[in-house]
C-alpha cells in the first residue's frame, strides 16, 4: 500500500523559497494515488535508486497516466528493506524551472531519511491492529467459554445402581460441545450428548439455544426419537446458516437397565460388556438443517458391569504428532480393552493424552460421558439430588495444615450418621489427603483460593465433595507404593496420599468442569452401629 | 489446629524409646530423625512411642518411612506401641508394619525386648 500526498504549485506566482509565504488558499492537497501493487511503476521505483522525473518515464501504467494527469512532475520513492513503503510526489517547481541534480539529490537523501520512520509506524500500526484483534477474539473466546461452562451440569446424577461420570475440556478456541442430563418425570434420567458446528460465541449460543429446547422437549415426549424430532424442528428457524447441532439422546430407566437412544448424526455410542465392545447404531440428520426428520430408535438393556460410553468429536478426530487421527476403531479398542471394572473415562481421556502428545495444543472441545450399570437390584429411579441430604458445606483458605479443619467439620458433619469408629476414622484420613492435594497441588499453595468442602449423604452413603481450582486435572491412577525401594533409597520416601485416599473409602470419583476440579470420596454406611 | 511435634528419647535396659507426641507431618522430618540419631547412638532396638501422637498423614507416613530406612541401613530393629487402632490399620495397609513390629502397648514391647 503506497499513501502519497504533495503540495501543489499555487495559481499565482510566489517567492520561491520562502514556502511560509505560501497562501494556504494557493496551495491544496490532492488525494492520495495509491500505486496498486504488482503495477510496472512499482518496479522501476524500488530499483530507481532515487527521485524518478515523470515527462521522460516511458511506462504502461495507468498509475503513471493518472499522476501525470494531477500535475506530477516528479516521484520521490521510499524505499525500506527493498519494499516501496510510499513515495513523494511533486509538482512543478514554483519557479517553472525543472527540478535541478541538486533538488533530486536532496529529496532522494531526504527520502532515505524517511523511509525508516516510515517502516517503523507501519510496524507500530500493524503491531496494534494485531493487539487489537488479539484482545477482540479473547474475550469473545472468554464470553463463550462462560456460556458454555454455566450451561453444562454443575452436578452429576447419582442414582443408586448406576454411576454416571463425564469430562469436558474446551479447546483454546472453545468448541460447541456439550452434554446434560435431564430428570424426567416419571424417573428416568436422560442423557444428552452434542455438538454444534463452529466455534465461539454462535456456536455457545446455539448451544444455549439447543440445550433449553432439549429440555423442553424432554418432558413433552417419552420417546428420544420424538425428542430430537421436535428439537430438530424448532430449531431450523433459529439456527445461522451453515450451522448444525450433532446430538445423542438417550433415556434410560434405571430400574429396568433399559436404555433408549436416537442420534442426530453424533458418535455412536460404546458399550464394554462382558464379552468386548458393542456399537449401538442409530441413525438420523443433524439438528438444524432440514425440518420434517425422522430419526431412529435404538433400545439396549445393560446388565450390571456394563458401561455406555459416549463420546464427542473431539476425541475421535484428534491427532498425534505424525498426523495420524485417534479414530473410531482405536477408541473402541481402547474401551473393549480396559477391564470391565476399570475407570474407563479416566483411562480414555489418559490414553487420548498420551496419544497426542504431552503439550499438543487441543484441537477441539472434549466430551465423555459414562455410564456404568454398577447393580442389577431393583432400586428407586429418584434421582440422587432428591435423596441426598447436605450435611455441612464450607470454604477453607489453601494453607498447609488446613486439612485439620476440614476434618474437624467433616467429622461434626456426619456425626448424627453414627458412623462405625473404624470407617469414621478412615473417612477423615481420606479427607485429611484429599484436602491436602487441593491445598497443595491443585490450588498450589495460593491462599487467595478455596478448597469448597461439601458433606451429603443419602441412605447408603456418604459422600464428601471437595473441589479446588486445579482445571482438568484428573486423578493418576493410584499405584501401590513400593516401600522396599523407599526403604533401599531408591525411592523418595514421599507418595502414599492417593494410595490411602483409595485404600480408605468405598469409591473415589474425579470430575471437572475445566476450571473446578472435584474429588469425591464416597464412604457406605453400611455397618453402622 | 495442628498440635506441635515433639519427640524426646529415654534409655531403657535393651535400647531407647523415642516418645513422640503432636502431629507427625513434614514438619516433624527434622526432630524425628534427630531422636533417632539420638536414640540409635545406644546399643539395641530402637521403640517409637506414638501415646502422644494425635494425627499422622500421608507426608508424616513419609517421615517414619525415612526413619525406618535409616534403622534399615545399619540394621537396627525398630518397634512401635501406643498406636490406635486406625494408625495399626495404616500401618498394615501400607505394610510400614513390615519393617516395625507394632506392639499392643507398652508393656508387650517392654517384654519382647
Amino acid at each position: 500500500m503506497v499513501q502519497l500526498m504533495r503540495r501543489r504549485r499555487a495559481e499565482e506566482e510566489t517567492p520561491v523559497g520562502d514556502e511560509t509565504q505560501i497562501p494556504e488558499s494557493n496551495t491544496r492537497l490532492i488525494e492520495a494515488i495509491p500505486i496498486p501493487v504488482g503495477d510496472p511503476l512499482e518496479t522501476l521505483l524500488v530499483t530507481s535508486g532515487g527521485p524518478v522525473v515523470l515527462r521522460d518515464l516511458e511506462l504502461e501504467s495507468e498509475t503513471v497516466d493518472t499522476l501525470r494527469e494531477a500535475g506530477v512532475e516528479l516521484i520521490v520513492p521510499l524505499i525500506g528493506q527493498g519494499e516501496l513503503l510510499g513515495a513523494l510526489y511533486l509538482g512543478p517547481r514554483l519557479s517553472d524551472q525543472p527540478y535541478s541534480t541538486d533538488d533530486r539529490r536532496l529529496l532522494g537523501s531526504l527520502a532515505s531519511q524517511v523511509a525508516p520512520a516510515m517502516k517503523v509506524a507501519q510496524l507500530v500500526r500493524e503491531q496494534q491492529a494485531e493487539a487489537k484483534e488479539r484482545e477482540r477474539i479473547h474475550q469473545e473466546l472468554q464470553v463463550a467459554a462462560l456460556i458454555q461452562q454455566t450451561l453444562l451440569p454443575k452436578e452429576l446424577p447419582a442414582i443408586a445402581g448406576w454411576q454416571v461420570d463425564a469430562f469436558y475440556r474446551p479447546a483454546r478456541a472453545v468448541g460447541g460441545d456439550f452434554y446434560d442430563f435431564i430428570a424426567l418425570e416419571d424417573g428416568r434420567l436422560g442423557v444428552v450428548i452434542g455438538d454444534v458446528t463452529d466455534k465461539g460465541v454462535p456456536a455457545a449460543l446455539v448451544m444455549a439455544t439447543c440445550r433449553s429446547m432439549l429440555r423442553a422437549a424432554a418432558q413433552r415426549h417419552s420417546s428420544p426419537s420424538a425428542v430430537l424430532a421436535d428439537v430438530n424442528d424448532g430449531l431450523v428457524p433459529e439456527i445461522p446458516p451453515a450451522m448444525f447441532v450433532t446430538c445423542l439422546y438417550a433415556i434410560i430407566d434405571t430400574d429396568a437397565g433399559e436404555v433408549v437412544f436416537a442420534n442426530a448424526g453424533h458418535n455412536l455410542p460404546y458399550v464394554r460388556h462382558d464379552g468386548g465392545v458393542l456399537e449401538l447404531r442409530a441413525t438420523g440428520m443433524p439438528l438444524g438443517l432440514m425440518p420434517g426428520m425422522g430419526y431412529d430408535e435404538t433400545k439396549y438393556e445393560m446388565a450390571a458391569g456394563e458401561v455406555m460410553v459416549l463420546t464427542s468429536d473431539g476425541i475421535t478426530e484428534a491427532h498425534n504428532a505424525e498426523g495420524e487421527m485417534y479414530g473410531f476403531a482405536r477408541l473402541m479398542d481402547r474401551v473393549a480393552r480396559r477391564p470391565i471394572n476399570d475407570d474407563v473415562l479416566n483411562a480414555v481421556v489418559a490414553e487420548l493424552e498420551a496419544f497426542t502428545g504431552e503439550g499438543a495444543e487441543q484441537e477441539d472441545d472434549i466430551t465423555l460421558v459414562v455410564v456404568k450399570r454398577t447393580s442389577s437390584a431393583q432400586m428407586s429411579a429418584e434421582t440422587f439430588e432428591d435423596r441426598r441430604q447436605t450435611l455441612a458445606k464450607f470454604a477453607i483458605p489453601s494453607e498447609e495444615g488446613n486439612e485439620r479443619i476440614a476434618i474437624a467439620k467433616v467429622t461434626a458433619a456426619v456425626d448424627e450418621l453414627d458412623l462405625e469408629p473404624a470407617r469414621l476414622e478412615r473417612l477423615k484420613t481420606a479427607v485429611g489427603e484429599t484436602v491436602m492435594n487441593a491445598i497443595e497441588h491443585g490450588n498450589q499453595n495460593r491462599s487467595e483460593l478455596d478448597v469448597d468442602v461439601q458433606v451429603c449423604a443419602n441412605d447408603e452413603s456418604v459422600s464428601v465433595l471437595v473441589s479446588d481450582r486445579g482445571g482438568d486435572r484428573l486423578i493418576p491412577e493410584a499405584t501401590v507404593p513400593d516401600l522396599d525401594a523407599k526403604l533401599a533409597g531408591n525411592q523418595t520416601p514421599r507418595g502414599w496420599g492417593l494410595f490411602l485416599i483409595e485404600k480408605m473409602v468405598d469409591e473415589v470419583r474425579s470430575t471437572s468442569d475445566g476450571t473446578t476440579h472435584t474429588i469425591e470420596l464416597v464412604m457406605n454406611r453400611e455397618g453402622a452401629s | 489446629m495442628e498440635s506441635v511435634f515433639e519427640a524426646t528419647v529415654t534409655r531403657t535396659d535393651e535400647g531407647s524409646v523415642v516418645v513422640m507426641s503432636g502431629t507427625v507431618n513434614r514438619a516433624a522430618k527434622q526432630d524425628l530423625e534427630t531422636a533417632y540419631e539420638e536414640a540409635a547412638a545406644n546399643p539395641g532396638r530402637v521403640l517409637m512411642d506414638f501415646r502422644g501422637v494425635d494425627y499422622i498423614n500421608s507426608t508424616g507416613i513419609a517421615v517414619i518411612v525415612g526413619v525406618l530406612a535409616m534403622a534399615r541401613a545399619e540394621d537396627r530393629e525398630v518397634g512401635a506401641f501406643g498406636l490406635t487402632e486406625h494408625y495399626r490399620e495404616v500401618f498394615n495397609i501400607t505394610r510400614l508394619s513390615d519393617f516395625m513390629t507394632i506392639y499392643d502397648d507398652e508393656t508387650a514391647a517392654v517384654a519382647a525386648g
